[in-house]
């Protein structure tokens, strides 16, 4: 199912995603998943539909280890993050909790354009350029945890921490 | 395979299970410390709640797991006060180890009270790679890494490439270790380290005392960086024996031809006080070329810095002085023994008398959860280690970063100052 984009610039950090003045709704994710994104894209919380992507430049989701930071962007629907680098704990993150992060090549996806995610096939087309963005396999491990929709689940299925 | 190691390859490669560790390579590890606190314990505690209630841990594994409650004390909501009691209960209730409100900002306990050279240390927080001055391979991830770590005593690591920034030199007057950092990721950016390690040496890092270093390796992660070392040696030493855990002192250094990915020379003698500009740690000008930037706020505090060692220096350049009229000054300590040495030196005495609040130990007003909160349009000058946009707690304010020295010489004269002038 395709998806839009929500284009984001670099060095989005999680301050950004989730700003630290929310803490008080940490407990309430579905609450605290109104604000994502707030200061950057007041749109985004109200526009973003199921299955879309956010799709960022440089060094996204740098700074704190606030694994929220995925969690309310995967409460909006958001199918995959999508961005030039990641920040490790937020890639971390992502991939623990289920929600892609895909490291490409995000200069090809303008605000608002259709992406169609083949994730096993390790490609982006953007339906509305009709450009195909090739993307790098993430470490086997990763891969694995991801596929079991997570760390803890691929934790229980392996009745172990194993690598892939 | 290389045999010469660098820190990291050596911390990690004690906690493999053949034994070794080279950098690219994708490992198993035993931790040695987990923690976490109340910003992300109920999320972690919600996922520890997942795992078969048989796995339990020894005795010795519960003295190593660690909940502080820091982020935002004394609670200032009743959501806040609730999401503390679930962290507060679950250490209380499982025999784990609780640093209770007031006792510190867990990065600055970690260092006094556990972080010994050689350790792994996982946390919930991404400044967790402070305890690298103590030559900790320590890192920071999510909640839902740390409920595995917590729960399996291990964790899957990539070992890092590490980058060496050898700092020949000697700081001069006013240049400090946070004026160093500053310059590195000046030189680094926000994402110049990613997934690596950075390896502190040289004369000025020799010359060094662990408080400084503990400010190096916090701000690595600005970096990008998964962790910072600096070498244990005598001065590890001595910090580790005035916190009475001597004991836990071993010599580490990285071998002589360690392989690093990149090599960053600087000249310590050269540096001036740096100051961070909004809205990015990276953005970095000596104070000299900032000129009539007027601050409506100054706060000293978080785990970079206010270590006794700071609040002195701190101390020297109010000496009597008057904040600005009008400026908001707060000061944290990061720690109880460090608000505890304060009171005993003076030192509090002295900023209550040049006007400041000061506040009880924790993260507060670094992060914006509570205490400090600027107005719309205030400039903030602060010690702390991040001023991304909305950082603070109002994204219509700005945020300045700097040494606790630099702080306290912007908050005399309520511009951005050069601390030389009053030392
Ligand atoms: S003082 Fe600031 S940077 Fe340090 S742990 Fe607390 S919130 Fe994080």
């Amino acid at each position: 199912m395709p998806g839009r984009a929500w284009k984001l610039g670099d060095n989005i950090s999680t301050d950004e995603i989730t700003p630290g003045r929310y803490i008080g709704l940490r407990s309430n994710l579905s609450e605290l998943a109104k604000y994502t994104l707030i200061d950057t894209r007041a749109d985004f919380v109200k526009g973003a539909r199921e299955g879309d992507f956010v799709v960022a430049g440089r060094n996204f989701g740098m700074g704190s280890s606030r694994e929220h930071a995925p969690v309310v962007i995967k409460l909006c629907g958001i199918r995959a993050v999508l961005a030039k680098s990641f920040a490790r704990i937020f890639y971390r993150n992502a991939i623990n909790i289920g929600l892609p992060a895909i490291i490409c090549d995000t200069f090809k996806i303008s605000d608002g354009d259709t992406l169609e995610l083949e994730l096993s096939e390790g490609y982006i087309l953007n339906q509305t350029t009709n450009v195909r963005i090739e993307f790098p396999r993430m470490s086997k491990t990763m891969e694995a945890i991801l596929q079991e929709g997570g760390l803890i689940p691929y934790v229980e299925k392996k009745g172990d921490l194993l690598l892939a | 395979m290389r045999t010469a190691k660098t820190l990291a390859e050596k911390i990690i490669g004690e906690h493999t299970g053949n034994g070794s560790a080279s950098s690219g390579e994708i490992v198993i590890v035993k931790v040695d410390y987990v923690f976490s606190h109340d910003a992300s314990g109920p999320l972690l505690i919600s996922n520890l709640d997942k795992f078969p209630s048989g796995s339990t841990i020894s005795n010795e594994e519960k003295r190593r797991t660690i909940f502080f409650i820091d982020h935002a004390v004394p609670a200032p909501t009743k959501e806040l006060a609730n999401d503390q009691n679930i962290v507060r209960n679950y250490a209380i209730n499982n025999g784990l180890v609780l640093s209770d409100a007031g006792n510190g900002i867990c990065h600055q306990v970690m260092a006094e009270d556990y972080a010994s050279p050689g350790n792994l240390i996982v946390g919930t927080d991404s400044h967790t790679c402070t305890a690298g001055g103590l030559c900790s391979f320590a890192t920071g991830m999510g909640a839902t890494d740390i409920s595995v770590a917590m729960k399996l005593r291990k964790t899957w690591l990539r070992v890092p490439e590490s980058i060496k920034i050898d700092v020949g030199g000697e700081l001069g007057r006013g240049v400090f270790a946070k004026d160093l950092i500053l310059k590195v990721l000046s030189i680094l950016g926000t994402d110049g380290a990613l997934y690596k390690s950075l390896e502190f040496c040289g004369s000025a890092i020799d010359d060094m005392d662990v408080y400084g270093r503990l400010t190096l390796t916090n701000m690595a992660v600005e970096c990008g960086a998964k962790t910072g070392l600096v070498q244990s040696d005598s001065r590890t030493r001595k910090y580790l024996e005035e916190n009475r855990r001597g004991e836990g002192w071993r010599e580490l250094f990285p071998d002589e031809s360690a392989g690093y990915e990149t090599e960053i020379s600087l000249d310590a003698t050269e540096l001036e006080p740096e100051v961070a500009l909004p809205s990015s740690p990276d953005n970095v000008r000596p104070v000299s070329e900032i000129k009539d930037v007027k601050v409506n706020e100054v706060f000293i505090g978080s785990c970079t810095n206010t270590r006794i060692e700071d609040m002195r220096v701190v101390a020297r350049i109010l000496n009597g002085r008057q904040k600005a009229k009008g400026l908001k000054l707060i000061v944290t300590p990061s720690s109880r023994k460090v608000y505890l040495k304060c009171i005993e030196e003076g030192i509090v005495e002295l900023l209550l008398s040049s006007g400041a609040i000061v506040t009880p130990p924790g993260c507060g007003v670094c992060f914006g959860a509570l205490g400090g909160i600027p107005a719309d349009g205030d400039v903030i000058f602060s010690s702390s280690n991040r001023n991304f946009p909305g950082r603070t707690g109002n994204p219509k304010a700005q945020t300045y970063l700097g040494s606790p020295a630099t702080a306290a010489a912007t908050a005399i004269n309520g511009y951005v100052s050069d601390p030389r002038e009053f030392l």
